[in-house]
């Protein structure tokens, strides 16, 4: 479930982005053996994403390729090379999940949200992802948002929760 | 307290830990656990804090947070030792009610008892609750006596004893004896015997080695090892340990999933703590023993719980898999002798120590020793983690602790072993709990996930959804695999969507066949499992579905449609306001209809219909009857 190709080329614009953060980072890890994914993790905890500058810092830094690089990012589910909702919506799709009922819930969202997985509705406010099993399957069927979850989830509980979020904005 | 420099010097840390507790003041636990903070846990904590401050009890009881009990569904859970009365889904405005009459008065809260759903009766005990009766909590046991972020309290249960025993008292050749004796087998899926595969990294030749704690937990639907990881950090720890000094490893990794991030805090804090008291670092205990650990987040693949992905991750690369041999064993972490092992089984690696493998392997089966914690998930009444002793039945799991199947629904099938298990039909509910026994009725231990489904689920959708997932998650650098899947998955999405043709069981038997045979990896290997079990067990739904375009479970959406039974409705327009599609025409006192162009099947009139009409039905593989709005 990572993101296409065009969805990479998308973010291919010139990007002004401050490195001080990312050069802080590179400092902390420079030296560990294997760094490369502790870097790029922290990197997205500090940005929300991969910004494009900061691949070619790290490829600096680190002495490896870009393409080495965004051959780590596009492999992994876990890392976002454009910005991403203020709300990221997570459905649980695994087995217990789908067993309870979580398609009508992926629906839903959909629905409301006219976003698919790995998208973002146009004000930023939220990010949808469909993913598979977050590991609280005895509440199954599950959300969560952010970091918070959400339980034993119907259709109308979901509307509940999207508009809570909207309401905060 | 400061270093801890010998065993002596650990066992009378211990006693003062111990003499500072008396097991017979009241000590309220609070589950912490991923789900149970969900639930509102953190919200309850405040008020228990807040309550025995006001009703100036502090000096009376004690307070602790736990990890997973394993009743997730049931939380918030509270249970107040030393009887052990247990409390589910309590909110913070039960607090002061539990702590004026419990604590205070020795009386029950009643309404916050568990309810046997089945009988009504009630138990106040936790260990009357028949969803913990049945179990035998050896590994998950202690998550409920002990505060995670606790040293002091892991060591108030034996903690690291085994692990000075396997410093002073045995020589490495030893530890993999007892290890080979227990008969212990991994617990992440395959079940190799672990300690043969220790016994390979100990004998390969190279001074530097390293042990890995397997933390990906991939398996949609299982969580064990993410409650293990939370709820008792310090045992996974010791048995890494333990581990290393037999393998001769200095070093450690624990990679764990990027959606677990209490387990990482849960786990660098046990780190700090056991460091700074001199039980991880240089010199361990006195004995000259040094070890480190470093924690490793992954960052969402599933291939990466494969052991070669996991290394790959772990060096920074992509996790995509090797072909073995050469085995982790002889060439695994920056190409040095590797020992990678599930959470769980790291975790049974002190028992086995401190109890002997005598003690161990006179529990379970004559292949499968010990015991197993499952994910005991869907439809089924009790849901949470359960640890059964090797040799249960699926049955006795599923009626006996999980309490049957919901809502007066028929069992259909239970699915073990995750995307690369398979699902059981009633007729073989009797298995056992076993490596072997589970893998010749055409299913597997994998790594605990275990899914119960009713008659409302469709096998043929389940089948498919497995292999979307696999799809998905196939890393693509072999053939057989990412191409066998992905045609496996086309067939099985025209079946569910009504567009399956004649010879597609053949074709999917034939795909299966080769993606088993040529696939690099047991990710491809296994891929086709889901198919060729439900298609052992349930053909009938795949010819349902490709003969006669029909669900028999009507859950499939482009195979079923709703209609009003023209007999059965009143006209109450219960189901035209539910719908989110206008599909529905009728007014008061007159039938209402459905127009099937419009439908999007999201099932809202069918639930909306009240019971006592019913008038809503579902039908698959028959044509919709043309009905009328006229009166009723
Ligand atoms: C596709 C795939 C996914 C796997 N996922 C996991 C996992 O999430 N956790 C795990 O412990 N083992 C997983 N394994 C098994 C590991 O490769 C390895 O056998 C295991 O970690 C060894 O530990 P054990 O001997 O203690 O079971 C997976 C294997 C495959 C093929
Ligand atoms: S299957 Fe949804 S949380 Fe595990």
């Amino acid at each position: 479930m990572t993101e296409t190709a065009e969805q990479v080329e998308e973010t291919a614009v010139e990007e002004e982005i401050d490195l001080t953060a990312a050069n802080k980072i590179l400092d902390k890890y420079q030296d560990m053996h294997g760094a490369l994914m502790p870097v790029l993790q922290a990197i997205q905890e500090e940005y929300g994403y991969i910004p494009e500058p900061t691949v070619f810092l790290v490829a600096e830094r680190l002495n490896v390729y870009s393409s080495q690089i965004y051959g780590v990012l596009t492999f992994y589910a876990q890392f976002h090379l454009k910005p991403r909702g203020k709300y990221i919506i997570r459905v649980c799709m695994g087995t217990a999940c789908h067993v309870k009922g979580a398609g009508r819930i992926g629906d839903t969202v959909k629905e409301r949200l006219g976003i698919g997985h790995a998208e973002t509705t146009e004000d930023l406010l939220f990010t949808a992802e469909y993913v598979a099993c977050i590991g609280a399957c005895g509440m199954a069927p599950v959300i969560m948002v952010n970091d918070a979850t959400y339980g034993s989830i119907t259709v109308q509980k979901t509307d509940e929760v999207i508009e809570k979020y909207k309401a905060i904005g | 307290m400061s270093r801890i420099n010998s065993p002596a010097e650990l066992e009378s840390f211990r006693k003062e830990i111990l003499s500072q507790r008396d097991p017979d003041k009241p000590c309220i636990t609070l589950c912490s656990g991923s789900a149970c903070l969900a639930t509102g846990s953190g919200k309850v904590f405040a008020a228990l804090e807040q309550e025995i401050e006001k009703q100036g009890i502090t000096a009376e009881v004690s307070f602790r947070t736990t990890g997973c009990h394993g009743f997730c569904e049931q939380g918030p859970i509270v249970v107040i030792y030393p009887q052990g009365i247990c409390y589910l889904k309590v909110q913070p405005e039960d607090i002061a009610e539990i702590i004026s009459a419990t604590i205070k008065e020795q009386k029950i809260v009643e309404r916050l008892l568990y309810v046997d759903p089945n009988t009504g009766e009630k138990s106040s005990l936790e260990e009357d609750i028949p969803f913990y009766k049945h179990q035998q909590r050896l590994v998950l046991g202690a998550n409920r006596k002990i505060d995670p972020k606790s040293l002091e309290d892991y060591l108030a249960v034996e903690g690291y004893q085994a692990l000075a025993k396997t410093l002073f008292e045995m020589t490495p050749e030893q530890v993999v004896g007892e290890v080979k004796d227990a008969k212990l087998r991994g617990r992440g899926g395959a079940g190799f015997p672990s300690g043969v595969k220790w016994d390979f990294a100990r004998n390969a030749p190279g001074d530097q080695k390293y042990v890995v704690v397997n933390c990906d937990e991939g398996d949609p639907g299982a969580y064990m090892d993410r409650s293990v990881m939370e709820g008792n950090p310090f045992a996974v720890l010791e048995g890494l340990m333990i581990g290393a000094y037999a393998i001769g490893a200095n070093e450690g990794y624990v990679y764990v999933r990027q959606e677990y991030p209490l387990a990482v805090s849960n786990l660098a804090i046990a780190i700090e703590k056991a460091e700074k008291y001199g039980l991880l670092g240089k010199d361990i205990l006195g004995s000259g023993f040094d070890f480190t650990v470093k924690v490793h987040r992954g960052a969402g693949a599933f291939i990466c719980g494969e052991e070669t992905s996991l290394l790959n991750s772990l060096e920074g690369k992509p996790g995509e898999p090797n072909a073995r041999p050469p085995f982790p064993a002889t060439k695994g972490l920056w190409g040095k002798p590797t020992n990678i092992n599930n959470v769980e089984t790291w975790a049974n690696i002190p028992l086995v120590i401190n109890k002997g493998a005598d003690f161990f392997s006179a529990i379970g089966t004559e292949n499968s020793k010990g015991t197993k914690i499952f994910s005991l998930v869907g439809k089924v009444n009790n849901t949470g983690l359960v640890e059964v002793p090797m040799g249960a039945s699926l049955r006795d799991i599923i009626f006996k602790i999980g309490g049957g199947v919901p809502d007066g629904k028929q069992f259909k099938a239970v699915q073990t072993g995750g995307p690369s298990g398979g699902c059981l039909p009633e007729n073989l509910l009797d298995t056992k709990v076993d490596f072997d026994e589970l893998t010749k009725a055409g299913a597997m231990m994998g790594s605990g996930g275990m899914i119960v489904m009713d008659e409302d689920t469709c096998l043929v959708d389940i089948a498919r959804y497995f292999l979307e997932f696999l799809s998905d998650e196939s890393c693509g650098k072999c053939t057989p695999c990412r191409e066998g899947i992905r045609q496996m998955l086309k067939i099985l999405t025209n079946m569910t969507n009504g567009l399956g043709q004649e010879g597609d069981i053949e074709l999917l038997q034939e795909l299966a066949e080769t993606t088993k045979g040529s696939s690099m990896c047991a990710l491809g290997k296994t891929a086709p499992n889901p198919v060729l079990s439900t298609l052992k067990h349930f053909r009938h739904e795949y010819e349902a579905h490709i003969n006669h375009q029909k669900c028999p479970a009507l859950a499939c959406k482009e195979l079923i449609a709703f209609y009003i039974d023209p007999d059965k409705c009143k006209g109450c327009g219960a189901c035209l306001r539910k719908c989110p599609a206008d599909a529905i025409t009728g007014e008061k006192k007159k039938i209402h209809v459905v127009d099937q162009g419009k439908c999007t099947r999201c099932k809202g009139c069918f639930e909306a219909c009240p019971a006592a009409f019913d008038a809503v039905r579902i039908l698959s593989g028959e044509p919709v009857p043309v009905a009328v709005p006229e009166e009723v």
